[in-house]
């Protein structure tokens, strides 16, 4: 198949003359999804959702967020016609979902579930391969693009002959994944793909979805119950409130300096305005900091940044009389490490350093000076004036 | 039915001695069932003895054993022991089982809150286990029952009673009446008796049905 | 006591023990081929729909408490003697526990396996035969190798309506007071069940996908 470039296409949008963006789409097939004034509501009376109008920007990720039974996954599960709606339409690419059969919608529409959904008496190279099989691609085809799809996904080629219930709940998901992008479908569902991982997984699983996003383009509606994972994944998040209804659709800034209701700010957290730092781009003063390096004999009199022999931090050393040598059991471990992007990470930084001096490192992890926590303080000023931070 | 009716007498009588004959050796086989079953949930050498000992037995053909017994244990064929004795030894295979699974399946945190608390290990087995095990033992009791008052028809083909004996005359004379009516009465029996232990478990347990 | 089943002059001939052998595991074998071919469909697709669970469930029981010879003399009365009334005694034994396993093993799939089935686009066919079936067949051979035990063993009484099997030896004995016989009739039945157990466990193992045993034993991790 062509490789990513060549199916690219670029097309500038101009007004007047002016170039206002641009829109990347992969041969064509970029898709929108409209939910126009949908409706379900179960047989015991229940209403799931409520009158939704929400257009799914095609090529982003958009989250639907909000606490158990809001009807953020009964919304995604009617795209696909997993379930109907009571009234409304849904429209993939401008076409009616219920004019086409759900197996042969499905196929076009990859899909993530909870605990991934792996058929456990299938290999994990099967599992990958089953919708291209289905699609009537021959053994072969469909299992050459199913190893390339556990490479994308970032497990090593042994795993494909392993049955599923060998894989840790990581790398379940991450097969499960792989099967839903084995067609090569334009738009992917995800329904809280990630929370029965644990938290450091999660974070793994949450940064390969982005970087594959980034190569892929794909249309993805994803649904978590987690704030944290919609502001970090989601172009757009749309929040829902209990009853079904949408209560706010928005960028995640806005979400944050800008909540619609008492539910969404509550819902976003009070914390929002520590949260909105995630999205600021830090205009922070990087100071130069003294160093040493371990065995080294040096005087110490004021905070020491450690550092080893390829200029990456090792911890800190407070300020002693005299001259010492530099050994491993004096030092203070620092806190976390800033890589210049947001300006919550220069905060966490300078808050959580021992010398109060947050450690700047490069791309590579080499130490290039430090923060301050009250430089931090005076550019969150600056962004409030201009309106960036929630007052 | 009418065969029921216009021989009430007759068919009152291997009534009872069908009850006996299947009631008796469920409460021999359970009761014999308790301890075993208790040894091999704690040990799995008790399991690696029992378990395949237990399924051997279960393939020894009811009509033979039946047979064999009065030999190995000295008695007359018309002796109801030759049907007891069997069908005891088939209860206590099947009943092994199902107190083992059922005493394993005890949530461990209950069994070491127990500890805990300082339950000794008798008081603890006959309040906290034993308790927690009865679904599980009353289902595999039920299952017992039904077999044993099925099978104890099979006695009458060496001529002992029960509902059996009807079968065997009904086929002797070309009496279907006879055999239908056997054939009632051990169904009707099965599904009392199977009612009756579905009424005792749920009188025993009834924090099983709380919370649903 | 052994001497019977050791006598070489039992062990030939129309009636000899080769031939009872062979007439009981016949029994057994098309037995078990009717009962599946009836209760598997029928346990599976109760399971797969959801619907009738209780059918099921009430029929297993009813026909369970079915006292074979009964059915078998009944059958007899009807239908006259041969082979007939037999099978129709031993496929009703067998199939309350083929049923059951089935309907199980199918409701026992886990939902999410088969939500993610019909997410990929498969048709309620292929969820069945694909999905559901494959994952249920642990459970399935557990109701079909308990069904194979009952029918080797009740397969004896087809010898009381004077039709063959190991039974034979077993009747003959007793009409004839020969314990040696008797006692080589119930061994020969008991060894027969172990065989035809391992033998269906050997197909299970070739049957069952490794995904499916408990994990440790698939491979390594």
């Amino acid at each position: 198949m062509p490789g990513y470039a060549e199916r690219v296409k670029v097309f500038g949008i101009y007004i007047q003359g002016d170039p206002i963006g641009v829109v990347v789409t992969t041969g064509g097939i970029r898709r929108v999804i409209e939910f126009r004034a949908v409706t379900k509501r179960f047989e015991d009376g229940t209403i799931a959702v409520d009158e939704l109008d929400l257009t799914v920007e095609a090529g982003t990720i958009t989250v639907f967020v909000g606490p158990s039974g809001c009807g953020k996954t009964t919304s995604l599960r009617m795209v696909n016609r997993m379930i109907d709606p009571t009234s409304g339409t849904i429209l993939v690419d401008g076409k009616d979902v219920l004019t086409v059969d759900p197996p042969t919608l499905r196929r076009g529409i990859g899909y993530v579930i909870q605990q991934a959904g792996l058929f456990p008496h299938r290999t994990v190279l099967d599992n990958i391969a089953t919708v291209p099989l289905l699609s009537g691609w021959d053994k072969r085809k469909a299992r050459t693009r199913a190893a390339e799809l556990l490479e994308i996904v970032g497990l090593d080629a042994n795993f494909g002959k392993r049955y599923p219930a060998q894989l840790s709940g990581g790398q379940q998901q991450r097969v499960g994944v792989a099967r839903a992008l084995a067609a090569d479908p334009p738009v992917l569902l995800m329904d809280e793909p990630f929370s029965a991982v644990d938290p450091v997984v999660r974070e793994d699983l949450q940064n390969e979805l982005l970087r594959l996003q980034a190569e892929l383009d794909k249309t993805i509606v994803f649904v978590t119950h987690d704030i944290d994972e919609a502001l970090k994944l989601g172009e757009r998040v749309a929040v829902f409130q209990t009853g079904g209804h949408l209560a706010q659709y928005a960028r995640p800034t806005e979400l944050l300096a800008a909540p619609a209701n008492d539910f969404v700010a509550s819902f976003v957290g009070r914390d929002r305005g520590y949260r909105t730092l995630t999205f600021l781009h830090a205009d922070v003063p990087v100071h130069p900091v003294t160093t040493a390096k371990l065995g080294e004999r040096v005087t110490v009199t004021d905070w020491t940044l450690v550092v080893d022999e390829t200029n990456r931090p090792k911890g800190w050393l407070s300020g002693v009389d005299g001259e010492v040598e530099v050994a491993e059991k004096d030092l203070i471990s620092g806190g976390s490490l800033y890589d210049g992007s947001t300006l919550r990470g220069a905060l966490d930084a300078a808050l959580s350093s021992p010398s109060a001096l947050g450690v700047v490192v490069d791309d590579v992890g080499a130490v290039t000076g430090v923060v301050k926590a009250d430089d931090v303080i005076q550019a969150l000023a600056k962004a409030r004036a201009a309106g960036e931070v929630p007052k | 039915m009418t065969w029921i009716f216009e021989n009430w007498e007759r068919f009152w009588e291997v009534t009872e001695v069908h009850l006996r004959l299947s009631v008796v050796p469920v409460l021999i086989g359970f009761v014999l069932a308790i301890p075993l079953g208790w040894w091999a949930s704690r040990s799995q050498t008790a399991r690696a003895i029992l378990f395949p000992f237990a399924n051997i037995l279960f393939t020894i053909p009811s009509i033979a054993l039946i047979v064999i017994t009065p030999v190995l244990l000295g008695v007359k064929i018309l002796d109801e022991i030759n049907v007891i004795v069997p069908l005891a030894v088939y209860t206590l295979a099947l009943m092994i089982r199902s107190v083992a699974d059922a005493l394993s399946a005890v949530p461990g945190n209950v069994v070491a809150a127990a500890n805990a608390m300082g339950f000794r290990p008798l008081r603890r087995f006959l309040t906290v286990d034993f308790p927690l095990a009865l679904p599980v033992t009353i289902a595999g009791l039920r299952v017992a029952t039904m077999s044993n008052i099925s099978m104890v028809s099979v006695g009458a083909l060496v001529g002992l009673g029960g509902y059996g004996q009807l079968f065997t005359e009904g086929y002797q004379t070309d009496h279907t009446e006879k055999v239908l009516a056997g054939l009632i009465g051990t169904v009707v029996l099965a599904v009392l008796a199977d009612g009756l232990l579905l009424l005792i478990g749920r009188l025993l347990t009834p924090w099983a049905r709380a919370g649903r | 006591m052994g001497g019977w089943l050791f006598d070489p002059a039992h062990w030939s001939g129309t009636t000899g023990i080769p031939v009872r052998l062979a007439e009981h595991l016949g029994y057994t074998l098309l037995t078990l081929l009717i009962a599946a071919v009836i209760a598997i469909p029928l346990g599976a697709f109760v399971g797969h729909t959801g619907k009738g669970g209780f059918v099921i469930v009430g029929l297993s029981n009813a026909l369970r408490a079915l006292p074979t010879t009964a059915v078998l003399i009944l059958v007899v009365l009807w239908a006259g003697l041969g082979d007939f009334p037999v099978y129709v005694a031993l496929v009703l034994l067998a199939i309350p526990p083929i049923m059951a396993g089935t309907y199980a093993g199918v409701r026992a799939v886990d939902p999410v396996t088969v939500d993610a089935a019909r997410g990929v686009g498969m048709r309620e066919s292929g969820v069945l035969l694909q999905v559901e079936i494959p994952n249920a067949l642990p459970l399935i051979y557990g109701g079909f190798r308990g069904a194979a035990l009952q029918v080797v063993a009740t397969a004896t009484i087809a010898a009381y309506t004077g039709a063959g099997g190991l039974g034979r030896l077993v009747f003959d004995g007793l009409a004839l007071q020969e314990f040696g016989q008797m006692l080589a009739g119930a061994v020969l039945v008991a060894l027969l069940a172990v065989l035809v157990d391992l033998g269906f466990a050997g197909l299970q193992r070739l049957t069952v996908s490794p995904g499916l045993r408990p994990v440790g034993t698939g491979g390594k991790r």
